[in-house]
């Protein structure tokens, strides 16, 4: 990993076309490992494009193009002999519809690791204890432990979109994607995820996407603002919100447009 | 700024406010025409009603003096003039399963395919096309297409196997089309989440999509069985015969490469080729053939309430 500053995500030129229409331009972006990054800018921007590239599954939305180069840790994705399973497995994402699979609590927590595992059968103690460290990180086991068994879609939508977190930190990731993560919820559950949030900054690298202003001044440790498809500032969370440099920033953040 | 804020229209005069909500005479019209609306919606949905309850009740009612268990289990006899219907009962059956177990996997495996792995290309749009053009061909076309390709080209005669087959071609694209409906209700997200966990595809399949798509995808194909058990064109060239007696009660009488007879032939052919049949043997087959189907039907129905219930989300 790079010298002073660690990061855990940098892109080099990176382009994507959608068929014809260029959604992302030229972005060139350094992501710091262990810290909560927010993604700004009007819809249609490009932040979520962006995002997924970062587990390269836009690819599964078809006619995708992509130029140029992304390195998570160190290594870029887009070489050859990357697995995107594996790709995947380190890089999780959490949706802004909360989507827990129709399957049990407990179950839901194992899927990732039983996706990945070879052995199909682990045993019961060892499955126990994964799900009640998963659902602790993410301060659901005090109200889940007695509903492991129960369907996850039953769920209220914030302990849904707790538990969809929840679901990716059995796999260990190294980053934590966030597409929009509090927007179905309302300001009670969003207060809760974000403090989640916060409570995981420092084990794993966060990148949020955020059409909430203030949601990105509460969680985020640096800020990027997008436009058209364009990285337009890049700079800490405070500083890029009192002192914008550039006016086009200004006018998003004092809400001209958007 | 000062400005005048005129409203563009007052709310309109009232004299007396007791009568601000009582009936006028536009609204009695409107209560009116909805009295009458609700009505014809009603007549025209009992009238659906109406000629299967006429149909079943006048097929049993001529039916009734044939109808007994001894009439399923024996052979037609003394020229059909008489005895049962076992031959052209077992017949159906034989078809139905032999081409189920052809059409049923290649057309859910094909669906599948198409739905979770095929991207848009040319090919796969050629293959949609193909699906839902043969979903439309009428299936004496299916008939012809039998009798070419399996009963002489592949040399398989007249035959269970050459009805089968043709029967087979006949339900696969409805099968195709009712499975990929089937897997389309699996909400999309539920398929996001597995890959974004690192799921293939196929971990996605078996786990998710399958388990919670499996109800309409068998309601699919057991809607294709009453369909197939009812046809007469696509078996009338390809095996099915006038008469063949097999051994009473013995439910493997048939082999593959058999002829046999069938309800639905048999029906076709004791009212209209067999002078002196006796009534009641045409509506017993007709009352068979009918509570075949129906059995079927709602068997379907049976099974895609207790798969719902059991849904998961």
């Amino acid at each position: 990993m790079s010298t002073d500053k660690n990061y855990s995500i940098e892109t080099n030129q990176l382009n994507l076309w959608y068929g014809d229409f260029q959604a992302l331009i030229n972005v060139s972006v350094k992501i710091p490992d262990g810290l909560i990054t927010g993604l700004i800018g009007p819809s249609g921007c490009g932040k979520t494009t962006l995002l997924r590239c970062f587990n390269r599954v836009n690819e599964r939305y078809g006619n995708v193009t992509t130029t140029g180069e992304v390195e998570i840790l160190g290594k870029n994705i887009y070489d050859a002999d990357v697995s995107l399973t594996e790709l995947r497995k380190n890089v999780g994402m959490v949706f802004q519809r909360p989507n827990p699979l129709p399957i049990s609590v407990y179950e839901n927590i194992l899927f990732g690791l039983r996706v990945h595992s070879e052995q199909r059968i682990r045993k019961k103690s060892e499955t126990d204890e994964i799900v009640e460290t998963a659902l602790r990180e993410v301060f659901l086991w005090d109200d889940l432990k007695d509903q492991l068994k129960v369907k996850a879609t039953t769920l209220q939508l914030e302990q849904q979109q707790k538990l969809c977190i929840a679901r990716l930190l059995p796999l260990k990731p190294r980053v934590i994607l966030m597409d929009e993560p509090c927007s179905a919820l309302d300001s009670k559950g969003t207060g809760t995820v974000e403090e989640l949030m916060l409570e995981l900054t420092g084990q794993y690298t966060i990148l949020i996407v955020t059409h909430n202003m203030a949601q990105a001044r509460r969680v985020s440790d640096e800020c990027i603002f997008m436009l058209i498809g364009e990285i337009i500032e890049h700079n800490r969370t405070e500083d890029l919100f009192l002192t914008p440099q550039n006016t086009k920033t200004a006018d998003y953040i004092e809400g001209r447009y958007g | 700024m000062a400005t005048d804020i005129t409203p563009s229209s007052s709310p309109t005069e009232i004299t007396d406010p007791s009568l601000m909500f009582t009936a006028t005479e536009q609204s009695r019209k409107k209560q009116l025409m909805e009295n009458i609306a609700r009505a014809i919606f009603f007549v025209m949905t009992l009238l659906m009603i109406l000629p299967l309850v006429l149909i079943v009740v006048y097929l049993f009612v001529k039916a009734a003096p044939v109808l007994s268990p001894e009439f399923l289990f024996t052979n037609p006899a003394k020229g059909m003039r008489a005895g049962g219907i076992w031959a052209p009962l077992l017949g159906p059956i034989y078809i139905v399963i032999t081409s189920l177990l052809v059409s049923a996997p290649i057309g859910v495996l094909a669906a599948v395919y198409l739905n979770e792995y095929a991207r848009a290309s040319w090919f796969t749009r050629i293959i949609n096309l193909a699906v839902v053009n043969l979903a439309g061909v009428p299936s004496i076309v299916h008939a012809l297409f039998g009798v070419g390709a399996f009963v002489y080209f592949a040399k398989m005669g007249r035959s269970v196997l050459a009805a089968s087959l043709t029967l087979a071609i006949m339900t696969l694209p409805v099968i195709i089309a009712s499975t990929k409906e089937a897997l389309n209700a699996v909400p999309m997200a539920f398929r996001e989440a597995c890959w974004n966990t690192g799921a293939t595809r196929w971990q996605t399949i078996r786990g998710i999509v399958l388990p919670n798509s499996i109800s309409g995808i068998l309601t699919g194909i057991i809607l294709q069985v009453s369909r197939a058990a009812g046809e007469t064109a696509p078996i009338m060239f390809t095996g099915a015969v006038f008469f063949k007696a097999i051994s009473e009660r013995d439910v493997f009488a048939y082999g593959l490469f058999d002829r046999f007879m069938a309800l639905s032939m048999h029906l076709y052919q004791l009212s209209t080729q067999v002078p002196g049949v006796p009534e009641a043997l045409e509506y017993g087959t007709a009352v068979v053939l009918l509570g075949a189907v129906l059995t079927v039907n709602a068997l379907a129905i049976v099974l895609r309430v207790y798969l719902r219930s059991r849904k998961r989300w």
